[in-house]
């Protein structure tokens, strides 16, 4: 686990999304109580600790809940948008993209990957096959 | 403060003075504009003068230090300023602290106030909504693009579905309730029949929410004026007294939620029924703040009127329209009476016209206890007013 950045590096959010715009996406977990944090924090928000360092996660979710945001055609179309569970217990917002968003159904398995557009990472998911853990 | 020392705050403080002013559409009138004709109205209905005015509370969703431009428009002096801003609950979430100040004897008179001219105005919605990605950054959502509040909204109620076999049809009976209410109501914006068809067959925007799931957008402004209940008594109007009242936050963001179905109500609320002495069970009538149809569903359930899962059998048959097991947004609500950006304090309102008696075909007879619940933010604070009458002291 590597350490919470330093003074020189700004804080969490610079940090994580710098790593996003190398196509790195790490989340946190707490040297203390030893949970995982997600969106990043500069204090645990489950004990307070500050001890925060930077892992890797798993890649691997469920779709906790989904809408489809409407758009018209010749606007891009339709789009998902969903919150996500990682099998770290941690959730986030993003889209599943490689599934019709109305197909798309709350248990679905997901696995991440980052998408660097215009220099700008972002977290992605697709579905997979299996079940959650 | 201890739960003992809230207790004794039951009923301490009584809403002497309600107005609104512009509620629907009026071009030409600024948010301030608003405001002031709805504060004058509601001091005037107090039965006292802008000078007795001696607290303010205000809220503003763009302007960041409003109570100041208030005090100034109003011409106060105040000694207690509250601009607490916690989004639409603000305004029940202002009760509290005004009855400790009020108590304590630091103010006599508390003002609470609000207006938007959101629908007219010509800085509108898109440019506030542009301005608020700079001063109010969520970049942890915003690059997924939801169509925020309302996507947030969208994936509660997706989650309530997925947990409770809770139906699309179940959403409408909320907007069909609302808008049975509103018939009934000369003041409300949206007074056309709407059937659970024509909800369930309205524009999609953000899945399972169609635009008829959605409040409306509104210009208005809304009033109070807070006295000790000592004092009330001495006032023209009927007192409505504050039995209880708590606020609760949890999040922000909506995927910072911790379970989608279960909102910060369930804290408000108990806190709330326990310095009122109360239940669900004892309470006349109910407004909840219905931004969308959902909130409605999860409100009822967190504030104990049906069992977690069960707000879709709840307000089955038009349980919650006129003539239904349980009076609920006897104005309309923000589906179908007002809503111009914040709507709070207009649930808040029409509770104490209903415990006037006032209300003419809408009156729900020898209502005694109200509950007026807030919600701001996309689920994100919560805030619980239970007021009653002389005869709920």
């Amino acid at each position: 686990m590597s350490k919470t950045s330093e003074v020189s590096t700004g804080g969490v959010q610079a940090w994580h999304a710098a790593e996003l715009d190398q196509g790195r996406f790490l989340i946190q977990r707490c040297a203390d109580c030893g949970k995982h944090v997600y969106f990043p924090r500069e204090s645990c928000p489950h004990c307070g600790s500050a001890e925060l360092g930077w892992v890797t996660p798993s890649g691997q979710g469920t779709v906790y809940a989904v809408t489809t945001v409407r758009r018209k055609p010749e606007a891009g179309g339709d789009y998902n948008v969903s919150l996500i569970d990682l099998d770290e217990g941690v959730r986030l917002m993003s889209r599943v993209e490689n599934v019709n968003p109305l197909a798309l159904k709350i248990g679905q398995r997901v696995k991440a990957r980052v998408q660097v557009a215009d220099g700008n990472g972002r977290v992605l998911f697709d579905a997979v096959e299996g079940v959650a853990p | 403060m201890s739960d003992t020392s809230l207790k004794e705050l039951r009923g301490s403080a009584a809403i002497v003075g309600v107005a609104t002013f512009g509620c629907g559409e009026t071009p030409g009138f600024t948010d301030m504009e608003l405001l002031a004709r709805s504060a004058h109205a509601a001091v005037a209905d107090a039965g006292l003068k802008m000078s007795d005015i001696d607290g303010l509370c205000t809220a503003s969703a763009s302007a960041t230090m409003w109570a100041m431009p208030v005090v100034e428009y109003l011409g106060l002096r105040p000694r207690y300023i509250d601009s607490t801003m916690l989004g639409g609950s603000s305004f029940i979430a202002h009760l509290l602290p005004a009855m400790q100040a009020l108590q304590s004897g630091q103010c006599n008179a508390v003002l609470v106030c609000y207006g938007s001219a959101q629908r007219s105005a010509q800085f509108g919605r898109r440019e506030i909504g542009a301005a608020r990605k700079w001063m109010d950054p969520q970049p942890y959502e915003a690059p997924y693009e939801p169509m925020q509040p309302l996507s947030s909204y969208a994936l509660a109620a997706s989650r309530h579905i997925f947990e409770f076999g809770t139906t699309r049809r179940h959403l409408a009976e909320v907007a069909v309730a609302a808008r049975a209410w509103a018939r009934l109501n000369p003041e409300a914006f949206m007074r056309d029949p709407l059937s659970i068809d024509d909800v369930l067959a309205a524009r999609m925007v953000s899945d399972p929410l169609s635009v008829r799931d959605c409040c409306l957008v509104t210009d208005g402004g809304g009033a109070y004026v807070l006295v000790r209940a000592d004092r009330a008594k001495d006032l023209p109007q009927k007192p409505v007294y504050v039995l209880g009242n708590a606020t609760a936050v949890w999040n922000r963001q909506i995927s910072s939620m911790h379970d989608l179905t279960v909102t910060a109500a369930s804290q408000s609320g108990r806190e709330a029924y326990a310095m009122a002495g109360l239940s669900a069970k004892d309470i006349d009538v109910v407004q909840l703040y219905d931004a969308f149809t959902i909130n409605t569903l999860l409100f009822l359930e967190d504030l104990g009127f049906c069992k977690k899962g069960e707000a879709g059998a709840f307000v089955e048959n038009g349980g919650i329209a006129p003539g239904g097991h349980l009076p609920v947004n006897t104005n309309g609500g923000g589906l179908s009476c007002v809503h111009p950006g914040m709507y709070g304090i207009f649930a808040l309102i029409e509770a104490v016209h209903q415990l006037r008696g006032g209300c003419g075909e809408r009156q729900i007879a020898d209502a005694a206890t109200a509950l007026a619940h807030g919600n701001g933010g996309t689920l994100s604070s919560q805030a619980t007013a239970i007021l009653g009458t002389a005869a709920a002291l």
